[in-house]
Parts: structure tokens; sequence; C-alpha cells
């Protein structure tokens, strides 16, 4: 018998004695912050339930009417009903999932109708669909650059972004946000034969803010063999004539070269992609784990989305609504005296940018109780540690919503202290 | 055997060099006033953020003009081998 085996009898659980250090150690701090923020009597803002579903803008929560102004759902397509038909019908002719890998089982008729619909949609010859958005930026990130290769990327990156980094064996090498002097800076110090990935976002998630597309471009186009990747999670529907998204609205699409998107925000779904004109990007198909090695999406999901993107090539009317409202809710927040992630109107998004966790939570739970349902972030995922309610508009908000917002806003922002 | 040849000396005087830069660049970040060694270390010691990590890394690399790709900072921990990574990258 070894020493282990004899002694096993006598080893604690961490249950038993509860001061044992084990694996969970490391978020100890973490739990105390949490305990301590809810001991003050504060609903969890990470636990929400949504427990009826109304439409893109209204919710129930433990039985009160809320608005939803925190869904990413900025065209409204959720509800759509030639979408719910589309969903309903492909779930009835092909089952409730696929139960299987892209490149084995999972690739229905419906899989490759929702790619033909996404190169019209980009007008590209390359269309991949991932399972989700976080998946295609892990994906496409990590498989084409290699080891020996550069990713550059801007500090303020999505989570998805950061995470195709880590997975892949390329060097990493990041910007500051949004400044195309740090990038250029940055490029002309590595090795000029080196194959680089530039990956920028049209719309950074949590501020709203807008990269300047066509400066960061030509500053990469000073420098050979650079690719450029921009991920549209947040600009696809919404900007540019056929709502490709900032890097169409900026005129820099001939100089793109993979555009990464989410099924999850404007088309009302879930699932990712890429699309690209590369001639060779078909491979991608049999090298990109994330994409192989995982079960391809619902046949009742791919069919909404297909029926979404084509609507969405159609929905100029929605993205001047949207537009309107996005401007109105940033106006009228700004002249209540609310701080907000960006000076002037840049995207659907607005983020209000308060002192700190107490204040930050009082006024989301205030909000909550007044119904409205805003998104709070925090540090890591916020530039500069701010504390953010972040609010994203949707093409179906009506204007009487936005004003009842703004009065919510005025309310709640009074009753915490948040403003005079 | 290595001595304190011609050679040498200029490495030595690079590396306090390095290291004086590298402390001047620390100073805006050192809000608790820690006394800087090449022991020190930035989580630790100087109990710096992933945001402000990232801060500094940034100011070094302009100060040096060098990159210093996250897969390297993950390796550095103290000032002593923030100094040897520099004096690597600024011969390479």
């Amino acid at each position: 018998m070894t020493d282990a085996a004899a002694t096993a009898n006598d080893a604690h659980t961490p249950a038993e004695t509860p001061a044992a250090r084990d694996l969970f150690s490391k978020f100890d701090a973490l739990i105390a912050e949490r305990e301590a923020l809810l001991a003050t009597g504060v609903r969890d803002p990470f636990a929400i339930v949504m427990d009826e579903v109304k439409s893109p803008t209204q919710a129930v929560i433990k039985g009160k009417d809320t608005i939803l102004l925190g869904t990413y759902n900025y065209m409204g397509m959720t509800f759509d009903p030639d979408v719910v038909a589309a969903g309903k019908k492909a779930l009835d002719e092909f089952g409730a999932g696929t139960t299987g890998s892209r490149v084995l089982n999972g690739t229905y008729q419906g899989h490759a109708e929702v790619e033909t619909a996404l190169r019209e949609f980009y007008g590209t010859s390359g269309a991949m669909v991932f399972s989700t958005g976080y998946q295609a930026n892990l994906g496409v990130i990590s498989t084409l650059a290699g080891k020996g290769d550069y990713v550059i990327l801007d500090a303020d990156s999505h989570a998805s972004i950061y995470d195709g980094c880590f997975l892949g064996d390329a060097e990493i090498v990041r910007f500051r946000h949004n400044s195309v002097e740090d990038l250029a800076k940055r490029l002309a110090r590595l090795p000029a034969d080196a194959l680089k990935l530039v990956v920028l976002e049209g719309v950074y998630s949590m501020l709203g803010d807008v990269a300047p597309l066509p400066e960061m471009v030509a500053a990469i186009r000073q420098h050979p063999n650079c690719m450029i990747l921009v991920d549209e999670a947040h600009g696809m529907g919404f900007f540019g004539e056929h709502g490709r998204g900032v890097y169409e609205e900026q005129g820099v699409e001939a100089d793109v070269d993979f555009v990464v998107g989410t099924f999850s925000k404007s088309v009302g779904t879930v699932g990712g992609f890429c699309v690209s004109n590369h001639p060779k990007f078909e491979i991608l198909r049999l090298v990109c784990r994330p994409y192989v090695f995982t079960a391809s999406l619902p046949p009742s999901v791919v069919a909404t989305a297909a029926t979404s993107i084509r609507k969405l090539m159609h929905a100029g009317e929605k993205r001047v609504h949207l537009w309107k409202n996005s401007k109105r809710l940033h106006k009228g927040l700004t002249d209540l005296g609310f701080t907000l992630g960006t000076k002037t109107p840049q995207s659907a998004i607005i983020a209000v940018i308060l002192t700190d966790q107490r204040q930050a939570v009082a006024m989301w739970q205030t909000l909550l109780e007044l119904g409205l349902y805003v998104n709070m972030a925090r540090p890591p995922a916020t530039p500069a540690g701010t504390f953010l309610l972040r609010c994203s508009l949707c093409a179906e908000h009506s204007d009487a919503q936005v004003e009842q917002i703004i009065g919510m806003f005025e309310t709640a922002g009074k009753a915490t202290g948040s403003i005079r | 055997m290595p001595r304190f040849d011609g050679k040498i000396f200029t490495i030595m005087t690079d590396r306090t060099d390095i290291f004086d830069s590298i402390a001047t660049q620390v100073a805006p970040f050192n809000k608790k006033g820690v006394a800087l060694t090449e022991a020190t270390t930035f989580a630790g010691d100087l109990e710096w953020d992933s945001l402000t990590v990232m801060d500094f890394v940034a100011a070094i690399e302009d100060e040096f003009d060098i990159i210093i790709t996250m897969n390297m900072q993950a390796e550095i921990e103290t000032v002593g081998q923030l100094v040897d990574a520099v004096a690597k990258l600024k011969t390479a």
C-alpha cells in the first residue's frame, strides 16, 4: 500500500475544513466581494431571470412588466413573424438538433442556406457558420495565426478575441484602444517578413465607440504581410448602406480580409460566422478546431438566421428609427447630467459611467424596480476599471418608450444621488 | 571564466541604465511608493492590476522602442526579469 493510500482515510474534504486551500481558493476575494454586496440587500445583477418575454422590448421579471434596454437585439428580429415561422417549419421538418459536427453529419440544407444568405448579404465568395460568435473568433484567430506569426489587437478587444489569441500559437501584440499612432508604432517594430493578422472591431461593446477604420487601415497598409479582420458583432444590421457594418459605412470594404460576426445581436438568434473573399477560405473548415469539434447549430436556428439576414438586407427604415432612438437617448441622458461612454452618439450602445460598484448597483436596481432592464458591467470586462450601466437600443423601441426610459433614468439618478 | 574586461563592463552599465529607465517608468504607477529592487514583483509588491500592467508595458515599449509580446509578458514577474527581457530585446 502506498503512503497516499494509507493516509487517505485521514484526508478531509475542503467542505469539512472550510479554511483549507483548494482549487477554488483563488476565487475567495470575488466570493467575499459578492457576499458583501448582496448583504446590503441589493439584487444580484448577474442572476436575472426573464419569466416571460413579450416582445423584443418587453419582458416580465419577477412579475413586473419591464422594458428591455440591454439585449443587443438591435433590429428586433427575435419576434419577427417570418423569422419565427421559418424556425417552426425547420423544427417540424428537420427536428430539434443535428447531433453532429459541421464536417460530419451536422451540415443540413439549412446550414448551406444560411451561408448562402451571408455570402449575398456581405457580397463575399466565402462564408462559414460557427455555433456561436465566441467560437467564430476563437476558431478564426487561432487557426489563421500560427507559430511565428503575429496577432495585433486593440487593448479593449472582446474576450473572444483574446481567447482566440490564447488558443493559438502566435505572438500577441496589443495597442492602446483605437490609437492609430500606437498601432503604427507597434507594426513598425515587428519583423517585416513575419505574417500578421490585425484584429479590429467596428463597434466596441463596452462604451459603444466606433473604430477609426480608414486611418487604421492606412497605417496597416504601410507594412507588408498584414491581413485585417474586423469583428462586426455590434455593427451588423445597423451600419452601412447594406447593413454590413462599420467597415462598410466607413468605406474600407476592399481592405478588409475577414469579417467576423454573430447571429445573437441584430440577427436575433444564436450563432457566429466569418466571411471572406480569400480563394483558400474553404480549407478553414477542415483545420479550424472550434468549427470541427463541436455540434452544429439546430435546424430551427439556422432557418431563423437565414430568414432574418435576408430581411436585414432591406431594413433601411428600421436603421433610421434605431439611429433616431440612439440619438434621443444619448441627448436625454446627457441633458440629465449623466456621464456617457461617448460624447456623441456613435452606435446603438449608450454606456452610463458611474463612480463605483455601490452606485452602479443601486442605480441598476432602482431602474429595475421602475421597470427597466439595463446591463451592469464591471471590471475586468470594462475599460479603465469603470462601472457601467450599458444600454442598447432596439429599432422596435417606440418614441414613447424612449421618453419613458429617460424619465426612469431621471427618477433613479436622483434617488441614488447619481445626478443632482 | 568572464572577467571585467571592456565588454562585460558595457553590459553591466547597460543593465544599470535599463534598470534606471524602468524605475522612471514605474514611478507614475507606483502609488504606494514601494522601494524598487530587481526582486520587486509587479502583481505582488506593486499590486498592479491587468489594466495598469497594460499601460506600463506600453510605456516601456515606447521608451526602448521594442515589443514585449503578451506571450513574453506572461513570463515576467519581477523588475529584474523585465530588465533581462529589455536587454535581450534591445540587442535582438
